[in-house]
């Protein structure tokens, strides 16, 4: 059964007719250009947009979800991240915990592992760079254990070697038989990290499958509007415009 | 933090223009013995004690929560229009008579509308809980209250009347008998349990609205009960003690560093240091040596505005 599965999901104008799958084990990427909906469909999931169609989480539709099992079921890292007050990554994290009403110190300290922010535990967030919020935002989320992490462009403004450390910590939270989507720009990181991806235009999804299916040559034209060169069976894949 | 309340609770029983015993006092009281120590104690000084704790309780408590909802570390009742709004719903009452049978409660009632339309309206106004909105919208509405509350003033129907109006509206826990904490008790426990109930909420906001509801919490129904709650405390300090400014802005402020800066954290500890502030704050202008009492509120305003002007310069450079 489908960890999370959508049927013609629509919001107002920005998503028309949306469906999609995501099973356990499995990092899903929807990638498209700025405005194709990769937000709203997130968003959508994690039950903060009004939606027509269907959302089912595992066998149950997304409406009889309480708001607490929901969050329960699902963490979302929205694009941007702020904290408004200068707290202390561990604080940052333990947020997390609030669907379940807890500090569980020995899964805060997990998720600070997993993402690799241990070491700054005690610093405060305002005192740290973009490419070490990002890790924490992700530990904040990671610590609410959602059975579905829904994580929006975590990669944007970092060097490439956080990016990879984003990725990996991804890659690593759904081979822990949970379900990870996330909306990417970066079309080799998509090829390199996930199973499954979602090229979305328009609100519309344009295809769905495996890396090789979707990142072709002629589809990419035809959603980006410039040539794009894929080499799918290097290691690491490469897909960057011409 | 409590020891330090209870020190100055007692201080507080203990100074005054004439020295009398508080043991002796507190017993006579009690055992209603009809002695000089019994009725300076019990009816005078206990009351202007409690109602100080309970005053600044309910101020502390509301700034830090206010605060904590507007993302805000600038804000306080005063600033946004709740204390304008209590006082022109208290006094619009006072003056006229309207609901006289209902007697003292009437006043707090109303103090307590008022403020929860002075929040509504600057939330209306602000939209979200951007800093510079809520600034300016609070401004907007404290003006109009102010204006309103100047009306009111100017069609008083007599000048004594006028006169004690301004007296109370200038804040200070003096000559009010122990029946204000009938109205101040209750007022405190309501309004500090419905913003206690929502304390995740104040947490999670500081990451930002999307992630709190995303974190399964009613952003929009937490925030309207935060706000009520704040109404019902800043409603009923105002209608029993008039204006005392500063205090709502400054506990949470001084104390936010080490509650490590997490707003709920924050809720109890500015309740105590509220209380204890308004408490000391009393006791130094009983100890001031001038023929009429300045008033507490009077005293708070001259205390607090440079303290605010100091941190609205430290907030400029950190915007620069």
């Amino acid at each position: 059964m489908a960890l999370i599965s959508t049927q013609s999901l629509s919001v107002d104008c920005r998503l028309a007719s949306v469906s999609i799958e995501l099973h356990r084990g499995e990092v899903l990427g929807l990638i498209g250009p700025n405005g194709a909906g990769k937000s709203t469909l997130l968003k959508a999931l994690a039950g903060l947009e009004q939606y027509q169609g269907q959302i089912q989480l595992e066998d149950k539709n997304l409406e009889s979800y309480t708001a607490n099992q929901r969050a329960r079921f699902i963490g979302l890292q929205p694009q941007s991240v702020n904290s408004i007050w200068p707290i202390s990554v561990t604080e940052v994290v333990a947020l997390g915990r609030i669907p379940w009403n807890d500090r569980d110190e020995e899964v805060i300290n997990e998720s600070m592992h997993m993402a690799g922010v241990t070491e700054f535990a005690d610093r405060t967030i305002d005192h740290l760079s973009g490419g070490e919020r990002a890790r924490i935002w992700l530990a904040r989320v990671l610590a609410g254990q959602p059975q579905a992490l829904l994580v929006d462009e975590p990669v944007a403004n970092l060097d490439i070697h956080y990016q990879l450390a984003v990725m990996n910590v991804l890659q690593q939270y759904a081979q822990q038989d949970k379900g990870v989507i996330v909306a990417l720009h970066d079309l080799s990181l998509a090829a390199r990290y996930c199973d499954k991806l979602c090229l979305l235009q328009a609100g519309k999804c344009v295809a769905v499958g495996s890396p090789a299916e979707v990142l072709t040559e002629s589809l990419l034209h035809s959603v980006y509007g410039v040539e794009v060169e894929v080499e799918l069976e290097r290691t690491p894949p490469i897909v960057l415009p011409r | 933090m409590l020891v330090m309340l209870l020190a100055v609770a007692w201080l507080s029983l203990w100074i005054g223009s004439a020295p009398v015993s508080v043991i002796d006092g507190l017993i006579d009281w009690v055992a209603s013995t009809n002695s000089r120590e019994a009725i300076i104690i019990g009816e005078i000084r206990l009351p202007r004690t409690l109602i100080a704790i309970f005053v600044g309780a309910a101020l502390g408590l509301s700034g830090a929560a206010l605060q904590g909802l507007l993302r805000n570390p600038l804000v306080e009742p005063g600033l946004v229009g709740a204390s304008q709004g209590a006082a022109l719903g208290a006094a619009t009452v006072f003056y006229f008579g309207i609901f006289a049978a209902a007697g003292s409660l009437a006043i707090t009632v109303a103090g307590l509308i008022g403020a929860m339309i002075a929040l509504f309206l600057m939330l209306a106004l602000s939209g979200t809980g951007r800093p510079s909105l809520v600034i300016l919208a609070g401004l907007a509405i404290s003006t109009i209250a102010g204006a309103a509350l100047a009306v009111v003033l100017n069609f008083a129907p007599n000048p004594y009347a006028m006169q004690e109006l301004v007296f109370w509206l200038l804040g200070s826990v003096s000559n009010r008998g122990l029946d204000s904490l009938v109205v101040l008790v209750p007022a405190l426990l309501v309004g500090g349990a419905i913003i206690w109930s929502q304390r995740s909420l104040l947490a999670a906001l500081g990451l930002g609205e999307q992630i709190a509801s995303s974190m399964g919490l009613a952003v929009n129904r937490g925030s309207r009960l935060v706000v009520l709650g704040t109404a019902i405390l800043v409603g009923a300090s105002v209608s029993v003690a008039g204006n005392i400014g500063f205090v709502g802005l400054l506990v949470p402020h001084i104390l936010r560093p080490l509650t490590s800066y997490r707003p709920d954290k924050l809720l109890l500890p500015s309740a105590l240091a509220g209380a204890i502030l308004v408490c000391s704050a009393d006791i130094l202008v009983r100890l001031l040596p001038y023929g009429q009492e300045l008033k507490l509120g009077v005293l708070t305003s001259l205390l607090g505005a440079p303290l605010f002007i100091w941190l609205v310069l430290k907030e400029s450079k950190r915007w620069l």
